[in-house]
């Protein structure tokens, strides 16, 4: 018992910036997991992964401007993400270039803009942080930040939650009945940058996605609802930052790119034995019922 | 002069410039029931579109009376199904016009999802994932939240695709005493034998109304002919509007009659 104390709890007990990390992957993990259930339902995997390296020049001139503050960062990362969601939502609007196309084109963009301005002041070092994140650094302003924002998403899910639902499933009838469609559209696009910029000084501008997108389709491999399928990425996503902290304690790994491959061998495991999974599906094909 | 629930003044509905419904003019009276019939691209969707309000006119104007509900089932639902959704929670969609963003759902709405369910031959799907139905449940299912929607105007544009015939006849005699609780209710459909049984209105699109009134009368042989002579395809060099356009100046209409295999349901069939 006292070696799984050892290895279990006590670097969470004995070291403050452990604490802090955890507190703040847990929330992260509870405000950006939901949210990557939706954006995977609405089959905007890849929009997410863009508007995340789309944050990078915006938090980058942050770090040009005041060096290594989040607030400046976050709100440089918030402006430059929204101006790539709406952008690239005008572009395959506008013209007939398909949203997948103009998004990654943004997202090149953005990536080698970030990188340079970043270079432009800082070491590799720097660029490692924000590339990366730091979720051992996490200092108070961070942790407000990340429950202010967490606050904001849940109270945003609750409200829209039927109309977010009514949207992924059938948009022309909500368009019929009536005309949420849009603004829930864009209040789902600013939950996205929300949740992103809050991940990003966790995980980096990279990586943060990852703990929105990988608990969600793990947990899609598990449940056909919606509801308990939010609740599981989120448990998913928890896990994940448990394991990964520990990991990177022992092991000395970088914490960021622990937690997201937890959430990657989770993945793995649900494609294989999850109740919709691989082993599943062959199963179910030798034994059938009578009707 | 029966009360309008719908109003057409000159309504013209198209895409990219080319009519697909032109010139439209009419009223379509509260509580009555009528079949939109015609052939292929003869802009039936397209009349069901502009009504909803999903597609702007080009010009004219589609007046729906105040206050008047609208349920629509359209002929490509855009519904996504893959996503993770029981049959009960598409169902109960439809009850967003009395509900809501945040409205509680009432032990009475639960009570009218389980009837509507059960007047479309649905009992014991409620739970069912809706990946898991066949394309007639799912149009079931679809019909079941148009009866949850309880509205005054009911648009349903080909209800009967891929449903077996006694399940159309249920549904006919639903859509029938929908028109008894003087709701309003269009419908576009293929089977003429079935327009002359059960609807006591009919209007006929050949992109221009051919014909529009009691519904034996409007698919007497003369009309079905005049609708017949309709050409489906756009034609880009046609020159811009003018009251009478002339239909019958290129020679390739047959051809288009078929490639389209679908053709043969359509009111050509029905009138031959």
């Amino acid at each position: 018992m006292l070696f799984l104390y050892d290895y279990l709890a006590a670097p969470f007990v004995d070291f403050a910036f452990m604490q802090r990390a955890l507190v703040g992957a847990l929330m992260l993990s509870v405000s950006a997991c939901p949210v990557g259930v939706f954006l995977m339902l609405r089959r905007m995997s890849l929009a997410g992964d863009a508007m995340a390296h789309a944050i990078l020049p915006g938090a980058a001139v942050g770090f040009l401007l005041y060096g290594l503050q989040i607030v400046p960062m976050t709100l440089g990362g918030l402006v430059a993400g929204v101006v790539v969601a709406l952008g690239a939502g005008a572009v395959s609007r506008v013209t007939i270039q398909k949203e997948d196309a103009s998004l990654a084109a943004f997202y090149l963009i953005s990536l080698a803009l970030g990188v340079l301005i970043v270079s432009l002041r800082g070491s590799n070092v720097d660029l490692m942080h924000v590339l990366f994140g730091t979720v051992l650094a996490l200092n108070d302003d961070a942790l407000t930040l990340i429950a202010a924002i967490t606050a904001v998403t849940l109270a945003a899910l609750a409200i829209f939650w039927r109309a977010l639902v009514a949207e992924c499933l059938d948009p022309l009838f909500l368009r019929s009945v009536s005309r949420l469609g849009p603004p829930v559209h864009f209040v789902f696009l600013g939950l996205v940058v929300l949740n992103l910029v809050g991940g990003f000084q966790a995980l980096g501008t990279l990586l943060s996605v990852g703990l929105m997108m990988l608990p969600a389709a793990a947990a899609r491999f598990w449940t056909s609802r919606v509801g308990p399928m939010c609740l599981l990425a989120i448990a998913i996503g928890a896990a994940s930052c448990i394991s990964g902290l520990l990991l990177s304690y022992h092991a000395s790994l970088p914490s960021g790119p622990a937690i997201i491959l937890s959430a990657g061998v989770v993945y793995i495991l649900s494609i294989l034995a999850g109740t919709r999974g691989v082993l599943a599906m062959r199963v179910r094909h030798h034994s059938h019922r009578t009707a | 002069m029966p009360e309008a629930c719908i109003s057409f003044s000159d309504l013209t509905l198209g895409y990219n410039s080319h009519p697909a419904v032109h010139h439209l003019n009419g009223v379509v009276a509260k509580g009555s029931l009528t079949a939109v019939v015609g052939a292929n691209g003869s802009g039936k969707s397209t009349l069901m579109k502009g009504i909803v309000g999903v597609l702007r006119p080009m010009a004219g104007a589609c007046t729906i009376a105040p206050g008047v509900r609208l349920a629509y089932l359209p002929q490509q639902s855009e519904l996504d199904r893959s996503f993770p959704a029981r049959v009960v929670d598409l169902v109960s969609l439809g009850l967003w016009p009395r509900r809501g963003l945040l409205g509680r759902y009432r032990p009475e709405d639960r009570k009218a999802i389980s009837e509507a369910l059960s007047a479309v031959g649905l009992e014991g799907f409620d739970r069912r994932p809706i990946d898991t139905l066949s394309g007639g449940q799912l149009q079931r299912a679809l019909f079941a939240r148009v009866l949850v929607q309880d509205a005054d105007l009911i648009l349903l544009d080909e209800p009967f695709n891929a449903i077996d015939s006694r399940t159309v006849s249920d549904l006919v005699e639903l859509i029938k005493r929908w028109q008894g609780e003087s709701r309003t209710v269009m419908v576009v459909v293929h089977d003429l034998e079935l327009v002359r049984q059960h609807f006591p209105e009919a209007l006929l699109l050949a992109r221009r109304p051919v014909a529009w009134g009691e519904a034996r009368k409007t698919l007497a042989p003369e009309n079905l002919l005049r609708a017949r002579q309709f050409h489906e395809a756009w034609d880009e060099d046609a020159p811009w509007c003018a009251p009478e356009e002339d239909h019958d100046h290129h020679g390739h209409a047959h051809d288009h009659a078929h490639e389209h295999p679908e053709g043969g349901k359509t009111a050509h069939a029905g009138a031959a």
